[in-house]
């Protein structure tokens, strides 16, 4: 038996319900949160990112078989160029990175890495900058104007830092002539995976 | 008359308590199906005998040829085979691939049982011309929702390993009965290229 003056809620549920499915949230987006602080999650954003890590590692792997001079070039060049481009970007609106763009990095300095390129001091350290740049403003925009933002990025240099440290300095000292070329392999199948990204760009366009 | 608050509670409880409980996506950048992606690459090459055995072979091709193609070879392998792979992504078509794969073990174990000797360029330009057609059937294999990139990556790396276990293999080329062994292996590649020949023709 109906209630007298009864009047049906479900439009009102109903209502309520795709407001809320729909309500838009702010995309808390872009960084792991390791629970450790900013820092840590720029650190650690860098190490888990392959675009961003692969090519600064070739280049420091480059570097290395060239020599301390150039190692040492490398290590404050590279970074500071990525404190540049991020203080850039954080300014800037978010904005994604090109595949294409991506993948030329790869094809770049796997290559370079892989012929052993006789580049010269000032070439090094133009080719440090711009990728510094390049990948400074992508993770810059991406992390947006904030404290946090900032702290991230320097823990995301501070990643940059070690790293070029660490793999250039181990290659300096190899002498061995296998070793040497195991690091040449190492450029070619960054190469490789290059040429497939690539192909993957041009099938997701 | 008004409603008491509690018919008021009764009445809307159900709608609070959507609002409460109502999961929201988490969009917190979580880059899924990057592990995944890897792991998938590097176990797909050692998944596929077809591809094992091709890969192996150049590492024991180039453990009996000696430098510089010891390591020529399965730098030229990698590179052209994703290559090859770029073109598949492309949407590239490429003829024939299933017996360019046997073919690439067929003839990759006829050099290792004859440890033939052909110039550099002339070995490494075999091997290269296989690779397209290894990267064509296996490099775009990526399962929905992985990452391409570590895909990719983790493909070229494990079919490296291959080659250097190959190599491994190899080192025992500078004795006689490592040889013997090594020429051994090149025979049950080229029995393997033989069995995908054939299986290839009748399917």
């Amino acid at each position: 038996m109906s209630r007298p003056n009864s009047r049906s809620h479900i439009p009102i549920y109903a209502a309520v319900i795709f407001a809320s499915a729909m309500l838009p949230l702010a995309a808390h987006a872009h960084l792991n949160s390791t629970g450790m602080g900013p820092i840590y999650d720029g650190l650690m954003h860098f190490l888990m990112s392959p675009e961003d890590l692969v090519p600064v590692l070739a280049l420091a792997l480059l570097s290395g078989l060239r020599g301390a001079t150039y190692g040492r070039r490398t290590l404050f060049a590279l970074p500071g160029a990525w404190l540049l481009g991020g203080l850039a970007g954080l300014a800037a609106s978010a904005t994604n990175g090109n595949a294409f763009v991506s993948a030329a990095w790869f094809l770049a300095m796997g290559g370079l890495l892989a012929l052993d390129a006789k580049l010269s001091l000032r070439m090094t350290t133009a080719l440090a900058a711009m990728l510094g740049l390049y990948h400074g403003y992508l993770n810059g925009a991406g992390l947006g104007l904030s404290f946090t933002s900032a702290a991230a990025l320097i823990g995301l240099i501070f990643a940059v830092f070690v790293l070029i440290a660490l793999s250039a300095a181990f290659v300096v000292q190899l002498q061995a002539t296998w070793a040497r070329i195991a690091v040449r392999v190492a450029g070619s199948w960054i190469f490789a995976s290059g040429l497939l990204l690539v192909g993957w760009a041009v099938r997701n366009r | 008359m008004s409603p008491t608050p509690k018919a008021l509670f009764a009445r809307h409880g159900g709608v609070l308590a959507v609002i409460l409980f109502w999961t929201e996506a988490a969009f917190a950048h979580v880059q899924k199906g990057e592990a995944a992606g890897f792991l998938t690459g590097l176990k797909h090459p050692v998944s596929g005998l077809d591809h094992v055995l091709a890969m192996v072979a150049v590492g024991l091709w180039g453990a009996q040829l000696g430098a510089p193609a010891v390591w020529v070879l399965p730098v030229a392998f990698p590179m052209v085979m994703a290559f090859g792979g770029m073109l598949g992504l492309m949407g590239v078509p490429l003829p024939g691939i299933e017996y360019g794969i046997a073919a690439s073990a067929i003839l990759l174990g006829i050099a290792v049982l004859l440890e033939l000797r052909p110039p550099l360029a002339i070995a490494a330009f075999v091997v290269a011309v296989f690779a397209i057609f290894h990267g064509h059937a296996h490099g775009t294999e990526l399962p929905p929702g992985q990452s391409g990139l570590l895909y990719s990556m983790g493909f070229v790396i494990a079919t490296g390993c291959l080659h250097g276990v190959g190599i491994g293999i190899g080192t025992v080329h500078r004795w006689g009965w490592g040889q013997k062994l090594v020429r051994f292996a090149g025979g049950v590649v080229l029995a393997g290229g033989v069995y995908f020949m054939w299986k290839a023709i009748t399917a």
